[in-house]
């Protein structure tokens, strides 16, 4: 029932994904009627992932509670796509230079994060059947 | 290529990262199907950095490369070498490195719109000022929990008269600060001069200071709900980004973030009988005041040597083992897995019951336990070995001490009267291997010490459970 449940939010939040026009770009500052639309948008995506994510995350045992921190802080290093943006656009240079600082601690957390956290997961075994 | 043909391959990079996002997490339900979901969860952010690089806006990759070097060079190792026993420092900096990137973003933008016609808008406006004061306190508040954790300051509460004020005057300005930006910045940033960037950049420090002053007041023991809750803060600045810059993998990742941390730092709360208001304003740590804790006078506690305590363990034959900080700081995890083998090649049972806030991060003993070698299905939840205890003949507490307080459950003066404890009353015989008389965290006496059937096994818990492993060998 959960599965379907997730499932569900999941496919959802991926079809509004789907449906917001909203661009990969770093906002190019326009503003008006449509605008609004997408961010109106954009707080139905927010409010059915973290709906997702609650589900989910209730699901997970305390067994596994430090891997599970350890992973949902790599992939919100996901903001290395923003640190990306900035530090290659055509912007003046101290702000290039911000995004590449952004770029190296998002990075940081992306690998080591993943790193880490397949680490942890590969040490949880169970009983070896006896011989 | 051809422009559009690249956007879309952005777009379709981003569902797919999003989707493998939400179904990484999933697998995490479960230890066997866990590594796979990770696995996936990072394919998903290769596709979506991949999907980035290609982004037509980007013109120079010169300065990118060096920042993805850098944050190898440090990541890598920083995954590959921090031991197990060092995780909740770990973890506190990485929050650190998150929140760092966010808020540098966040800036980064700000200052960008001054040269865009029309500026941000009240929306983006209102999340590049929630993503830099988030992103900002969490910086400082995860430095200052790593420091805690890794000893650089001291784990006791530092407080000072007056602090709650202070505190809350300062919070008051970065939010009025933030307020009177979007009323003023949203429309044509550039207008107003140079006073919007001095005052945003006096919004982003205020948020820094409240950063430290959130976490000086809290206590060693309290780390696992402020870690938590760094953790939420972290994942909503990263969602307030995507709502700034108009990405949805953003706003999907990050809320993802953010409810993880939320849950943990409920459950955290929870576990530790605090309420709920507690978390979300950070006013936990120090209030803890030792209220009416009964008083040790007069009551004796009976102390035996390895020798003695080596007898009785060696002949359970259902034996539950309650881990706390203790180990961890005594690094004995592989000496308990030893002790433990043995006892099973003898032919009794052994578990580990573990509290949900044993130790210093959500998971803390789970993940010291597996790395000693410690099968996962021995290791049991509150709930599901509560009721155990009372079957069980022996049960051996490693530098546990409040989460087996009886007087949680008895004594409705004492302060940590409801916390859910470990019923390690109702086994036949209690033995607690324990450095000295100190009082645990909440600072109270323990009543079940003082128990006929509790036995006090003096020493650094690595050492004595040593010696108790020889003499079990020996038996």
């Amino acid at each position: 029932m959960f599965s379907v449940i997730a499932t569900a939010l999941g496919v959802a939040t991926v079809a509004i994904t789907l449906m917001s026009d909203s661009s990969p770009t770093v906002a190019s500052g326009t503003s008006g009627g449509t605008l609004v639309d997408a961010q109106i948008v954009e707080v139905y995506v927010f409010l059915l992932a973290a709906f997702t994510g609650y589900q989910i995350i209730t699901k997970v045992p305390p067994l596994l509670h430090t891997p599970l921190m350890a992973a949902t802080n790599a992939i919100s290093a996901i903001s290395l796509v923003a640190s990306l943006v900035i530090a290659g656009a055509e912007r003046p240079l101290y702000i290039n230079v911000m995004g590449a600082v952004a770029v190296a601690a998002a990075t940081i957390n992306v690998v080591g994060g993943f790193v880490i956290t397949d680490r942890m997961l590969k040490m949880f075994k169970k009983t070896e059947a006896p011989k | 290529m051809i422009p559009e043909i690249g956007a879309l391959f952005v777009q379709v990079a981003y569902i797919a990262a999003s989707a493998a996002f939400i179904l990484g997490l999933r697998g995490l339900t479960k230890p066997d199907t866990a590594r796979r979901g990770m696995q996936l969860a990072a394919l998903g952010m290769l596709l979506a950095v991949i999907g980035t690089l290609l982004n037509h806006q980007i013109i120079s990759y010169d300065l990118i490369i060096i920042g993805l070097v850098i944050g190898t060079a440090i990541g890598l190792p920083m995954g590959l070498l921090v031991p197990m026993t060092a995780m909740p420092q770990r973890i506190a900096v990485s929050h650190m490195f998150g929140a760092l990137a966010v808020t540098l973003v966040g800036i980064a933008e700000f200052l960008h719109y001054r040269d865009v016609p029309g500026g941000p808008g009240v929306i983006k406006m209102v999340a590049l000022g929630f993503e830099t004061v988030f992103g900002a306190l969490t910086i400082t508040g995860s430095f200052m929990a790593f420091g805690k954790l890794q000893g650089l300051i001291s784990g006791r509460p530092i407080t000072f008269p007056g602090q709650k004020v202070i505190n809350a005057v300062i919070f008051v300005g970065a939010i009025g600060l933030w307020i009177y930006l979007v009323a003023t910045q949203s429309g044509d940033p550039a207008a107003s001069g140079d006073n919007g960037v001095i005052l945003f950049g006096l919004m982003t420090l205020l948020a820094l200071v409240i950063g430290v002053t959130l976490v000086l007041p809290i206590g060693g023991a309290d780390m696992p709900v402020v870690v938590s809750l760094l953790n939420s803060y972290a994942g909503l600045a990263a969602s307030a980004t995507g709502f700034a810059i108009g990405n949805n993998v953003l706003i999907v990742a990050g809320a993802l973030d953010g409810a993880s941390g939320f849950i943990l730092s409920i459950l955290m709360s929870k576990a530790m009988n605090r309420s709920f208001s507690n978390v979300l304003f950070g006013a936990f740590g120090g209030e803890v005041a030792a209220g009416s804790g009964k008083s040790a006078e007069g009551l004796t506690t009976r102390s035996v040597g390895a020798e003695d305590a080596a007898m009785r363990i060696g002949y359970a034959r259902n034996l539950i083992i309650i881990p706390g900080y203790g180990m961890a700081v005594a690094q004995a995890q592989h000496a308990v897995r030893e002790l433990a083998e043995l006892i099973e090649k003898r032919g009794g049972r052994v578990r580990f019951a573990i509290h949900p806030v044993a130790g210093r991060m959500p998971g803390h003993m789970n993940v010291l336990l597996a790395e000693a070698n410690v099968p996962y299905d021995h290791l049991f939840d509150l709930d599901e070995i509560n009721e155990e205890f009372a079957a069980c003949d022996v049960a051996l507490v490693i530098g546990a001490n409040d989460v087996t307080n009886p007087a949680a459950k008895t004594d409705p003066a004492s302060p940590i009267y409801g916390m859910p404890i470990l019923n390690v009353q109702d086994a036949e015989q209690v033995i607690v291997v324990k450095r000295g008389m100190a009082t645990g965290f909440a600072g109270i006496e323990n009543e079940l010490f003082y128990l006929e059937k509790t036995s006090m096994l003096f020493g650094d818990a690595k050492s004595v459970l040593s010696q108790v492993v020889a003499e079990v060998k020996g038996l």
